[in-house]
């Protein structure tokens, strides 16, 4: 039967134990990621350094890692559970459940933050997207009744039409990714820097 | 359009089961292939530095001893790594390392990644060097996950087999499992996921001066070399904290899609594997069938919990609940990341499941107390599922009185004892160690985010997470203890060498069977009219042996019931 064959010799197994955990390891622990990291360079060079976005010669950002904006003439991200909020080096939600107090307290307090932001009444609906964190705490969109609802806001701060901004959120609205992927969003740190090119702020 | 995500994701896994399933056979029994002129050379390389001699196949004992030796080696090896990542060279600024490599930490997370567990008790970004994510966490995603697929071809052969004193060679399937599936399918989607916007470098963390004028600190480092092999190898432990949330690790929906078919794809099609190397095709889609009703059921519930208005449309908030979750995914893209990936021994989840309405949170707690049959780990689910079909086969043999049979194999007190072990290993671990974790102070300061009801599904969860080597967490869970780093460990080790242990032992007995044909007076079991009978039969024997209240309300009516349903179908 299975285990009755004689002669099992610990020390005859032992060495291709050894033997194949460093030769595999170098394999897939060095030569893999060298191979990838050669043609990473060559054919997506800007995206295998972290998309970052330069200005003048200077990074302003990563276009995939959400920025925290304050100020009335930006669109605002979600609230962030990163660090002291978008920390990029501490990403993380607030792992809060749904039955705990905490968290409606904190729902609450955000929601009423951005309608005091957004200049809304005190019974509007919020999305949730802009009252709630996410898991990453670097989300780099909001959703797209978000953005809408923060548009009045930065038309006034910048002295132009609602209309043009609302031209602009639109152009920056992505849709569902191939179709059916995901779901519909705007990314805010796109859309700011093009309403600084389009409709440098006035507000400074 | 979320169900059009799940449906083109479900239309995917199973239109690629036969040919995946169809190659990997060709794989393992050592067939040309069309990656031979590339890899035959190196494959007879390893061999010749290993000192090992490929067509010498092993005995059941041999091949769990080989397995057994080959992780202790990795384990070691990782640990020995992680204890002297200070002294590595490169990455992140040591100001940011703000997590200290304990010894108990190091010992945990090594056990973690060579069980294809990858629970972290850590953050990424804030732990580890670039070269021992490298070196130590990427190379042992590969080799803990090539492992556990020749452990699971092994066990394919016990029902392929007559008369037969071996069940093949670790060390050649181990080769194979590396070179002709892994390592490719890798290459070609780390590319695609760079070219998605995966970073790939070995600078340091970078500063970048926001548009409102401030500085923001932005971690980076060489994600795309983890990123599809922790899928792939259903590992699933991420490169920074948040894990496949973070955008880095997951930038699009289409990167989330791919790295879930990683996850689903190769385990789904071993099931049409097993059916080709047994000899009988059929019971393979039997078994992906009842899969498939499995996960369709638990992506509904889920689904259902996470699209309702959430309580807190009570504060004039609308929309589905986003606490813990990316705008990019919404709640199709995050539900189907949670239900895949803990249907798939794999934690790579993209949303905090903390934060989840409690009917959300059941189902990937009842999908990893199942054993991760849906798919499962790689190698590993077929294995439970199969365990579970044997089960099915035994209740039916005894309540009609025949020798029970599956694939013409006798079940006898034997093979029925190992599988019952390997039935009731995981719920005795698990309940055991989650009322030690409730009943000390030890367990009870872990609970530092919620407290009552979520704070005990916390600890259950971890528990059921790393028995299932599955990884995957409610994160506000304070794991980093030496309380905690003890006993995840032992729960992992349980999970991955108790299990492939009883596993490998039965498949030595069947391989050594006789194969009985089949004949109207015996019981043949499964396919394919006792379908419905295995699949319930699984969800009920997993909860029944998880949850001790629900055994006292199997009623004997209920029994007398399924009798009769199982005698029907014995005799249509």
């Amino acid at each position: 039967m299975a285990f009755s064959t004689p002669a099992v010799k610990l020390g005859d197994h032992l060495r291709p134990a050894i033997a194949s955990v460093i030769s595999l390891t170098l394999l897939t622990g060095c030569i893999f990621p060298l191979v990838l990291f050669a043609l990473g360079r060559l054919l997506y060079p800007g995206q295998a350094a972290g998309s970052l976005i330069t200005r003048n010669g200077v990074a302003i950002g990563s276009r995939l890692i959400g920025q925290d904006f304050t100020r009335p003439e930006y669109f605002h991200p979600r609230p962030s559970a990163a660090g002291t909020g978008y920390d990029g080096t501490s990403s993380g939600g607030t792992n809060l459940g749904p039955s705990n107090p905490k968290l409606i307290e904190d729902v609450r307090q955000l929601a009423e933050d951005y309608r005091r932001r957004n200049g809304l009444p005190p019974d509007a609906s919020v999305p949730i997207d802009a009252a709630t964190r996410s898991g990453s705490g670097l989300d780099p969109h909001i959703s797209v009744a978000n953005a809408a609802l923060q548009v009045p806001r930065v038309a006034r701060a910048r002295g132009v039409s609602e209309d043009a901004v609302r031209r602009l959120l639109a152009e920056h609205t992505e849709g569902r990714q191939l179709g059916f992927m995901g779901s519909p969003r705007v990314a805010v740190l796109d859309l700011n820097l093009a309403l600084d090119q389009a409709a440098p702020s006035t507000a400074r | 359009m979320r169900w059009l995500e799940y449906i083109v994701f479900l239309a995917l896994v199973v239109g690629l089961a036969r040919p995946v399933g169809l190659y990997l056979a060709r794989v393992f029994e050592r067939k040309p292939t069309f990656l031979d002129p590339a890899l035959r050379p190196i494959e007879s390389l390893l061999y010749r530095l290993w000192g090992v001699r490929s067509d010498q196949e092993m005995s059941a004992g041999v091949y769990t001893l080989c397995f057994l030796l080959f992780s202790a080696v990795g384990t070691a090896g990782l640990f020995l790594l992680l204890l002297a990542q200070r002294w590595l060279p490169g990455g992140p600024a040591d100001r940011y390392l703000t997590t200290p490599m304990t010894p108990d930490l190091a010992a945990n997370t090594a056990i973690s990644f060579s069980t294809t567990t990858t629970w972290q008790a850590y953050g990424g970004e804030t732990t580890l060097r670039y070269l021992a994510q490298l070196f130590g966490l990427v190379s042992q995603n590969f080799l803990a996950g090539a492992a556990g697929l020749a452990v699971g071809i092994a066990f394919i052969r016990g029902f392929a087999r007559e008369r037969s004193a071996t069940v093949g060679n670790f060390w050649v399937d181990l080769v194979r499992a590396l070179l002709w599936v892994l390592l490719p399918l890798t290459l070609v989607g780390s590319l695609i996921l760079i070219g998605q916007g995966v970073p790939l470098n070995l600078a340091p963390y970078t500063e970048v001066h926001t548009l409102e004028g401030g500085v923001q600190t932005i971690a980076r480092g060489p994600v795309a070399a983890l990123e599809f092999i922790k899928n792939l190898g259903t590992n699933g432990g991420g490169f920074f904290n948040a894990n496949g949330a973070h955008p880095y690790e997951n930038p699009t929906p289409l990167v989330n899609f791919l790295g879930l078919l990683a996850i689903a794809v190769l385990p789904a099609s071993l099931t049409i594997t097993f059916g080709h190397i047994a000899g009988r095709p059929r019971a393979g889609w039997v078994l992906l069938a009842v899969m498939v009703v499995l996960f369709v059921g638990g992506l509904a519930v889920c689904d259902f919990a996470e699209a309702a208005p959430p309580r807190l449309s009570d504060l004039h908030v609308s929309g589905a609940n986003m606490e813990g979750k990316e705008v990019r995914f919404g709640i199709g893209g995050s539900v189907l990341a949670a239900v895949v990936t803990s249907n798939g021994a794999t934690g790579s989840y993209n949303s905090m499941l903390d934060s989840y309405q409690p009917a959300g949170v059941l189902v990937p707690l009842v999908n990893m107390l199942l054993g991760e049959v849906v798919f499962g780990g790689l190698g590993t689910g077929l294995q439970s599922m199969i365990m579970i079909a044997l089960i099915a086969a035994f209740l039916g043999g005894l309540m009609i009185g025949r020798t029970p049979e599956y694939l013409g194999k006798k079940i006898t007190a034997a093979e029925a004892r190992l599988t019952v072990l390997y039935a009731l290993l995981t719920p005795k671990v698990v309940l055991a160690l989650t009322a030690v974790g409730l009943a000390t102070n030890a367990g009870r300061a872990g609970l530092a985010t919620n407290s009552g009801t979520r704070g005990f599904t916390e600890v259950l969860f971890a528990y059921a997470s790393c028995m299932a080597n599955n990884g995957q967490s409610m994160a506000g869970l304070s794991a980093n203890s030496v309380f905690y780093n003890a006993t995840t460990a032992a729960a992992m080790l349980v999970g991955r060498f108790g299990l492939a242990a009883l596993a490998l032992a039965l498949a030595g007995r069947f391989a050594a069977q006789r194969r009985s044909p089949t004949t109207a007076g015996r019981c043949p079991a499964i396919p394919p009219r006792s379908e419905p009978w295995s699949s319930g039969r699984s969800c009920w024997w997993g909860l029944c042996v998880s949850c001790p209240p629900w055994r006292w309300a199997r009623s004997r009516r209920r029994c007398g019931t399924e009798m009769g349903n199982w005698r029907l179908q014995i005799a249509d």
